[in-house]
């Protein structure tokens, strides 16, 4: 047997073996991951065409909507083209944060009947979106060759950009699971959320056509910087970036993630009791 | 031999609320609309039960828990329905905080408290096993060792490609069971999932935590099951409303339990219906007391049978039987009426009979009655387990030394010499 190591339970105590036991399960993690990307696809034929379908359809109604009818400015880019690179950032950020809002509820017998850190179950959640978000990839590929949009090295940066895009949504999400937790209809608040930020957030317009005095409250919402980030570094500098806006969004996203992480450590004690 | 766990106070307590709602979550919009509603009465002047506070009561599911466990033993734990049984494994288990109270436990902990957690219907046999062994804290290498294994407890080698929705209960359970079986941890928490499955699985389970327990790991094991508990366990704990009412020796323990449940040295037995025959004569109560009704019963005490019939035909020849029986239904003593310290020949149509006995002189447990009552002849009313009564400990033989109930029911007095 290996070498055995004491636990103290007491009230109060969760924090001294919560970040050990974080690596220790990490492969929990990666399994809680793998079952839900699984399910997603096994019994529904539709599962990865849906994958594709719900971003294409997407860009196809913005690009009329805001580009043909709107007549929106697009810099000279075709207009699918903005489109798609600016919902390539906000689809992850939306998927992450539906599912992992959902996620303790839906693994309520879990965390009644099995030890490991609850922090685990809305990160899977996340990882889920981020194979959907590869295969939005590999279409925003296809799209942009079949335009002859060619991007630069700027690309190499991408991945810092998914990075804060990660921690904006996984912030929000620890929140949402954690508040979905004790008030249950905040459930109802999330689709409503996502839907008004795909109207907030330059996804079927650019930047550029927010006038300066709404600047501050606009760069307020923090998926605009990495939005306007994304279209950039794919699209070069036809999109520039307002970098005072973008530290803005930058420092919330932070901001969130950190907030998000010490209530949902708080409210994790009383999960168990609760869900 | 080291100390494995040790718990040190432990309470649990619950807020209950009491406005008609049975979900212990709530929803944001009634607590605004009664945050509102206390803002409006406090404008307003008038006194009011502060929002959703009103009528929260505390519910200590476990209060003032203290005990400890070597390396090696297995314990298990008993008591009814809510005496805190759950609580105390969840909290062991890291599930839910305690509320006072301090654990130390040494070693990995794998807690079984329900069978088939995490497995997902749409996932195969062969993908659940993989899933529910990291979820019971396997790691991925040590699964894949011992796939074959489980796969061969389970008897599921030719169904490990469908999908779990379309397994039987049973195979479900023997596969949910198989992963939790081939666990090695130090520390094995079981809690009643011997509940589902057959008889010939269950004495799998059985042998397996039987065989956990040799090789030297801890087993706390929760259950219903007085005999698998008590065949498992060398050593037993009883809750009682979230209190620690016995810790010890197994079969001490389950008597503890067992007369717990079957408290009723008065037995109303109007209401009973399952009674023999032909009822022209029925027993309506029974009440059992030391002959020194300020004492307990003790194997120095007779008993003072006191029995309250009516009858619907006048009683002519009657025989009343009493039988004493241990509880493995063992007839310890039979009381019969006709042999000895007989009845008038005819008695009042309702009324109350009483038998006194000399000292019994009866190991300490518990002790069952079975009552029969005979009018001229023919079987009258017959009531099984009419009530319980509990034998209690006292110096018999003088000497502090009292043999056990399991070895002999009776106590005599006796002496030895050498020739």
């Amino acid at each position: 047997m290996t070498q055995p190591h004491e636990i103290i339970i007491q009230p109060g105590r969760g924090e001294l073996n919560y970040w050990r036991d974080l690596w220790r399960y990490r492969e929990l993690f990666l399994f809680l991951a793998w079952r839900d990307i699984l399910v997603r696809y096994k019994q529904t034929t539709i599962g990865i065409a849906w994958s594709v379908l719900r971003p294409l359809l997407t860009m196809l109604v913005f690009s009329v909507v805001f580009g043909k009818l709107a007549k929106l400015p697009s810099n000279g880019v075709p207009y699918p083209v903005l489109v798609f690179a600016g919902m390539l950032p906000w689809q992850f950020f939306a998927n992450s944060l539906t599912e992992s809002s959902n996620s303790l509820i839906d693994n309520a017998n879990l965390l009644t009947k099995v030890y490991f850190p609850r922090l685990i179950v809305p990160a899977g959640a996340v990882i889920v979106s981020l194979v959907d978000f590869f295969i939005s990839c590999l279409i925003l590929g296809a799209i942009m060759s079949w335009y002859r949009v060619v991007p630069d090295l700027k690309i190499l940066l991408l991945p810092v950009f998914l990075l804060l895009a990660f921690l904006a949504s996984f912030g929000a999400g620890l929140w949402l699971a954690a508040l979905n937790v004790r008030y249950r209809d905040f459930r109802y608040v999330v689709p409503f959320l996502v839907q008004l930020g795909l109207y907030l957030s330059p996804v079927g317009f650019t930047s550029s056509i927010v006038p300066e005095k709404w600047h501050f409250l606009y760069y307020l919402n923090p998926m605009v910087g990495v939005i306007d980030a994304f279209r950039w570094t794919l699209l070069g500098d036809a999109f520039p970036v307002n970098w005072h806006g973008f530290l803005l969004s930058a420092v919330l996203v932070l901001a969130v993630f950190l907030s998000g992480l010490v209530y949902f450590r708080r409210m994790e004690r009383s999960f168990a009791d609760v869900i | 031999m080291s100390t494995m766990i040790k718990v040190e106070n432990i309470g649990k307590k619950y807020l209950l609320g009491h406005l008609g709602r049975r979900e212990p979550y709530v929803s944001l919009r009634d607590e605004l609309a009664s945050g509102a509603r206390d803002l409006g009465s406090r404008l307003l002047g008038r006194a009011r039960p502060k929002g959703l506070c009103a009528g929260k009561e505390d519910f200590w599911a476990l209060d003032d828990v203290s005990f400890e466990v070597q390396q090696g033993e297995r314990v298990g734990i008993i008591g009814r329905n809510g005496a805190g049984k759950s609580t105390l494994l969840k909290i062991l288990s890291r599930i839910t905080e305690p509320s006072t109270g301090l654990v130390r436990m040494r070693g990995r902990v794998a807690s079984l408290l329900e069978v088939g957690t995490g497995f997902h219907p749409e996932l195969t046999g062969r993908e659940n096993i993989f899933l529910n062994g990291a979820i019971l804290g396997m790691g991925r290498e040590e699964i894949k060792r011992k796939f074959d294994e489980i796969v061969a407890f389970a008897e599921i080698e030719k169904f490990l490609d469908t999908p779990v929705k379309r397994y039987s209960s049973g195979m479900y359970v023997r596969l949910a069971f198989a992963v939790a079986a081939h666990l090695e941890p130090e520390i094995l928490i079981v809690d009643e999932v011997l509940a589902v499955g057959d008889a010939s699985f269950q004495k799998k389970c059985l042998q397996k935590m039987g065989d956990a327990g040799r090789e030297g790991r801890t087993v706390l094991f929760v259950s219903h099951n007085m005999v698998a508990v008590e065949a498992l366990c060398p050593r037993a704990i009883l809750l009682e409303n979230g209190r620690l009412r016995a810790d010890g020796r197994q079969r001490e323990v389950i008597d503890a339990y067992l007369c717990q449940n079957q408290h009723i040295p008065n037995g109303n037995l109007s209401e009973r219906a399952d009674r023999g025959g032909n009822g022209s004569i029925r027993f309506q109560k029974i009440t059992v007391e030391a002959s020194d009704p300020r004492g307990p019963i003790t194997a120095q005490t007779g008993v003072k049978i006191s029995l309250e019939y009516s009858s619907s035909r006048p009683i002519v020849n009657p025989k009343i039987m009493i039988g004493l029986y241990d509880k493995s239904e063992v007839a310890t003593y039979g009381l019969d009426s006709t042999i000895s310290g007989g009845l008038p020949g005819n008695l009042p149509s309702s009324g109350t009979v009483t038998c006194t006995t000399a000292p019994l002189q009866l190991t300490p447990g518990p002790i069952s009655l079975n009552i029969a009552i005979f009018n001229g002849g023919d079987m009258a009313d017959y009531v099984q387990n009419a009530v319980d009564f509990f034998v209690e400990e006292v110096d018999f033989y003088g000497t502090g030394r009292m043999p056990e109930r399991g070895w002999t029911i009776g106590l005599i007095k006796y002496n030895w010499d050498v020739a």
